[in-house]
């Protein structure tokens, strides 16, 4: 039962990382129909702009560790919005009335390129994140849960709140929403809808950078190779969710979080051996392709049958 | 018959010209044009964005692996395993599509991609408790290719010209590049043809015309699939080691990267493509040796350069060349934006 | 009308509906369409129409009710097997293969009649060169037929606005149908276009295909049809011949919201 307890507390903690990536793809699928393959990447880049930083300051400095990782964060976040700001505008924007098939092949592109960039700055090997923040722990009915845990999971509701406000009770929000269901409807209504559009990327990218770091800072490391799979698992999250649907991505990333924990500690049981933790990874993809081919509006989205 | 006769004299000239390597090398560029001729029959025909090709490239590598080396003791003949590997790899396709090809674009795009992990995850963990693939070390001491008792992994002599074992297998795959590349042309220029071109146009109006799209795309997915199995099986032949990082992301986008490049659902373009895409990263090593002449170090690890170089192919080819170097007709058609929309457009193409 | 209304049934619909949601698209729609029959439909705009195309044609699953044709059940079949069956239609805003010539988009037609599988086109044998050339033949005939040859080689998106739709018409006959379903074939022709339209309908008609017409020209249909049906808010509020149906104070209740006196009240 603790095992149970533990694993669903370390699934929340990994859902709520998942969930704050899995909003930038839905953002931007919500506006634009499109996969943005590059925003697990922005990811990548923020936490490695921010250990960069932090590594700068890291025994140079006489500041509590908590503030020296703010301010990585505080550098990682405009860093990343210029990134998501430029990919739009460079490599998707001209392609908008192109075959369906471009923009998909450019984001795979700028994938790469962001991702090969990172290697030849960061290098191949894994960047430490160093041990400055607390690593205290709590007992919760034979469950450990650390300061660290509790910290990325109330930032991350925290942001998520601000998100969900931002979107349902400013003009900017009023304005994405209108944009998101009828493009040229809200360009009539004086809606700008290419601002609009870079907007979300900006935003969804800032969330990105702090999820980036929340990682890095979870498991002790970056990489340069990290944005991948975390991207390919925040989407897995979005459309768990519904994509297009911010409380859908929310939700998505919390189970998807969870579905992979509880899995890793669970496969061995259920496979009599065959199968260990190592095939963590291997459930999302699972859930992916059960949701798509099950229900592929996803749990909170609206079931919408092809025009003809 | 200039060409068959440049064709047939080419290892021998670039053994002499450049070197052994290169002759390997050039067998290379013949396997990457078997597999980038096959993702064009699943992206350039039918339409359907493939992101993890390369795992029918695994599955066919990992069967020949398999049953022809000390891993289980088995050692069964070429002509059993080439076309096993593209039956085993079209099964894969047909499992693989079956439930997905109902999905959108760019939803099938991730799929595909998962799926490809999922092979790779499973052959680097599939050693325990049960040893199969051996995990990540691979399978080593793989039978080299024997057609009709004649071991191609072995230098010959015929009529006093050395055939070392890189022309020898040059001499293979250029055969099976070349019939592949004729199933490509029948394929495309044939009923089934017409229906996946119909399909990437309009898939509704496809089905409203009494196309079975989904029995038709499942027939592009087995078909492009079964070509990576016959490319695998080569390739484990060939390389006599194989071992899970063969088969990462990073292949599947560099083969889709060729067809990009050099122009989807063109055979020519294709083949230009796979060339330029695998030699050029040979190529890019003398970049190293300029740094090294005149930095006195590496400052930027050439095969580092390589997937950057071919990210940014690729962005920049879609943004300016969106139809590849040599583009097929009906995609220079498509990709071509001279006519403005007649209606509002939709942000993205809502066609496809 | 004509004896053809009394002909053996081609295609029945019984209590057809489909809901969207909450909102009852179409509402227990019963139809009988004979056998040679040019049967309109009309409808003010949001009546159904189309919804019950999509339905009859198997892009929608209908909510409940039947779709019959030539006793066959077409409901919860997939739109090639309803066109397999012998129902075959065109598209209100055009959807050729913009990209493919026009004797490649018939060709395209042709398919569900033929059937060269792979082993067929890698090796072009004696069977498959033979359906390959009658495919051909039959594609150039259709285009000869609904008066588009002259552009065989062009691609589909060239064509002039009243040649696509012949165009869609062309290829639909491919498919060699029973039943030919027309959503608005008239839209946005010129006079001239019209009139050829009507000569090629009736010509289709002569060759013993059904027609299934939904237009938004009310006297287009009423001058060509055998028989009319009027949907209303998705419901069938009239259906008979085209005098009797003109002079349904219902039909003009809907058409006019009982005010304005347009084109209905004029005969064809």
């Amino acid at each position: 039962m603790d095992i149970f307890l533990q694993q669903l507390i370390n699934g929340l903690v990994l859902g709520s990382v998942y969930a704050l990536v899995a909003l930038g793809y839905t953002m931007v699928y919500g506006i634009l129909e499109l996969i943005n393959f590059a925003h697990g990447e922005v990811t990548m880049i923020g936490a490695m702009v921010a250990l960069s930083v932090i590594g700068a300051l890291v025994g140079h400095v006489a500041l509590p560790g908590v503030v020296i990782v703010a301010m990585g964060v505080l550098v990682a976040v405009p860093v990343c919005m210029l990134l998501g700001f430029t990919i739009e505008r460079v490599a998707y924007r001209p392609l908008r009335h192109a075959p369906r098939l471009a923009p998909l092949i450019t984001a795979i592109g700028v994938s790469i390129l962001l991702q090969n960039l990172a290697m030849i700055i960061w290098g191949r090997e894994y960047v430490k994140f160093p041990p400055i923040l607390s690593s205290a722990t709590h007992q919760v009915a034979g469950a450990t849960i650390s300061d660290l845990q509790i910290f990325i999971l109330v930032l991350s509701l925290l942001i998520m709140a601000g998100l969900v406000a931002l979107v349902q009770k400013t003009k900017l929000g009023r304005a994405m929403r209108a944009t998101a269901q009828a493009p040229q409807v809200a360009a009539l209504m004086g809606v700008n809808v290419n601002s609009v559009i870079s907007l979300t990327f900006i935003i969804g990218s800032a969330i990105a950078a702090i999820a980036g770091v929340m990682v890095a800072a979870y498991y002790g490391l970056a990489h340069y190779y990290m944005g991948f799979m975390l991207g390919l698992k925040a989407f897995t999250a979005a459309v768990l969710g519904g994509i297009g649907n911010l409380a859908g991505a929310m939700l998505g990333g919390l189970l998807l979080g969870v579905i992979e924990s509880l899995g890793a500690g669970y496969i061995g049981d259920i496979t009599g051996g065959f199968m260990g933790s190592n095939y963590q990874d291997v459930f999302a993809f699972f859930v992916l392709i059960l949701v798509l081919v099950l229900r592929p509006s996803g749990l909170l989205g609206e079931q919408v049958g092809e025009r003809a | 018959m200039l060409l068959g006769v440049l064709l047939a004299a080419l290892p021998f000239l670039v053994d002499a010209g450049l070197g052994r390597t290169w002759v390997r090398i050039l067998d290379f560029t013949l396997l990457y044009m078997m597999l980038a001729l096959g993702l064009n029959i699943v992206v350039g025909y039918a339409g359907l964005l493939d992101l993890g090709y390369i795992a029918f490239y695994a599955v066919g590598a990992y069967l020949y692996a398999l049953l022809a080396s000390p891993q289980f003791g088995l050692h069964l003949p070429f002509w059993l395993l080439l076309p096993l590997g593209a039956l085993v790899a079209g099964l894969f396709g047909m499992l693989l599509g079956a439930p997905t090809l109902r999905l959108r674009g760019d939803y099938l795009a991730i799929v595909t991609l998962g799926f490809g992990e999922i092979v790779r995850i499973f052959m680097n963990n599939l050693n325990a408790p049960v040893n199969i693939t051996n995990g990540p070390q691979g399978i080593s001491l793989i039978d080299p290719i024997s057609i009709a008792g004649v071991s191609l992994g072995q230098t010959h002599t015929f009529a006093g010209i050395e055939f070392s074992s890189a022309h020898s297998y040059y001499y293979l795959f250029l055969a099976l590049t070349l019939l592949v590349m004729f199933v490509s042309m029948r394929l495309q220029d044939s009923r089934i043809g017409r229906a996946w071109a119909a399909i990437r146009e309009d898939e509704t109006a496809a089905e409203a015309m009494g196309i079975n799209t989904r029995n038709v795309k499942l027939l592009a997915f087995a078909m492009g699939a079964s070509f990576g199995g016959v490319s695998g099986g080569l390739f484990a032949g060939f390389q006599g080691f194989i071992s899970p990082e063969s088969f990462n992301l990073l292949e599947s986008i560099m083969i889709l990267c060729m067809i990009v490049l050099g122009g989807m659902g063109n055979i020519a373009g294709v083949l230009l493509g796979a060339f330029l895409l695998t030699v050029l990263p040979e190529a890019l090593r003398s970049i190293g040796d300029f740094q090294r002449w005149y930095f006195n170090r590496i400052i930027v690890d050439p095969a580092d350069l390589r997937m950057l170089l071919f990210g940014l192919a690729l962005v920049l080819m879609m943004l300016f060349r969106p139809q590849g170097m040599i583009p097929s007709a009906q995609r220079r058609r498509e990709f071509k934006h001279d006519d403005a929309p007649q209606e509002p457009a939709p942000l993205y193409d809502q066609q496809k | 009308m004509t004896s053809r209304s009394d002909g053996p049934i081609l295609l029945e619909t019984r209590g057809l509906s489909k809901q969207f949601g909450g909102l009852a698209a179409l509402h227990a729609v019963s139809l009988n369409i004979h056998h040679g029959e040019i049967f309109g439909l009309i409808g003010p705009n949001g009546a159904g129409k189309t919804t019950l195309f999509n339905c009859l044609t198997g892009l929608y699953t209908p909510s409940a009710g039947e779709v019959r044709l030539d006793g066959q059940r077409l409901n919860g079949l997939k739109p090639h097997t309803v066109a397999k069956q012998g129902l075959a239609r065109t598209f209100q805003n055009i959807r050729l293969f913009s990209h493919m010539s026009a004797l490649e988009n018939v060709m395209v037609g042709c398919h569900v009649r033929t059937k060269a599988n792979v082993l067929g086109a890698i090796f072009r044998n004696r069977g498959t060169r033979d359906e390959e050339a009658a495919i051909r033949s039959k594609a150039h005939e259709l285009l000869k037929l609904v008066g588009v040859d002259k552009h065989a080689h062009s691609l589909a998106k060239h064509l002039p606005y009243g040649d696509q739709r012949r165009l869609e018409i062309a290829r639909a006959l491919a498919t060699e149908p029973k039943l030919l379903a027309l959503d608005e074939p008239a839209a946005g022709m010129n006079p001239a276009e019209r009139v050829a339209l009507i000569a090629l309908i009736q010509a289709l008609r002569a060759t013993g295909i059904a027609i299934l017409l939904i237009e938004h020209d009310v006297k287009l249909v009423m001058g060509l049809c055998d028989r009319v049906a009027v949907l209303d808010y998705g419901e069938k509020i009239a259906e008979g011949a085209p005098e009797a149906v003109q002079r349904d104070p219902k039909v003009i209740e809907a058409y006019l919201g009982g005010s304005i006196g347009g084109a209905i009240g004029q005969p064809a």
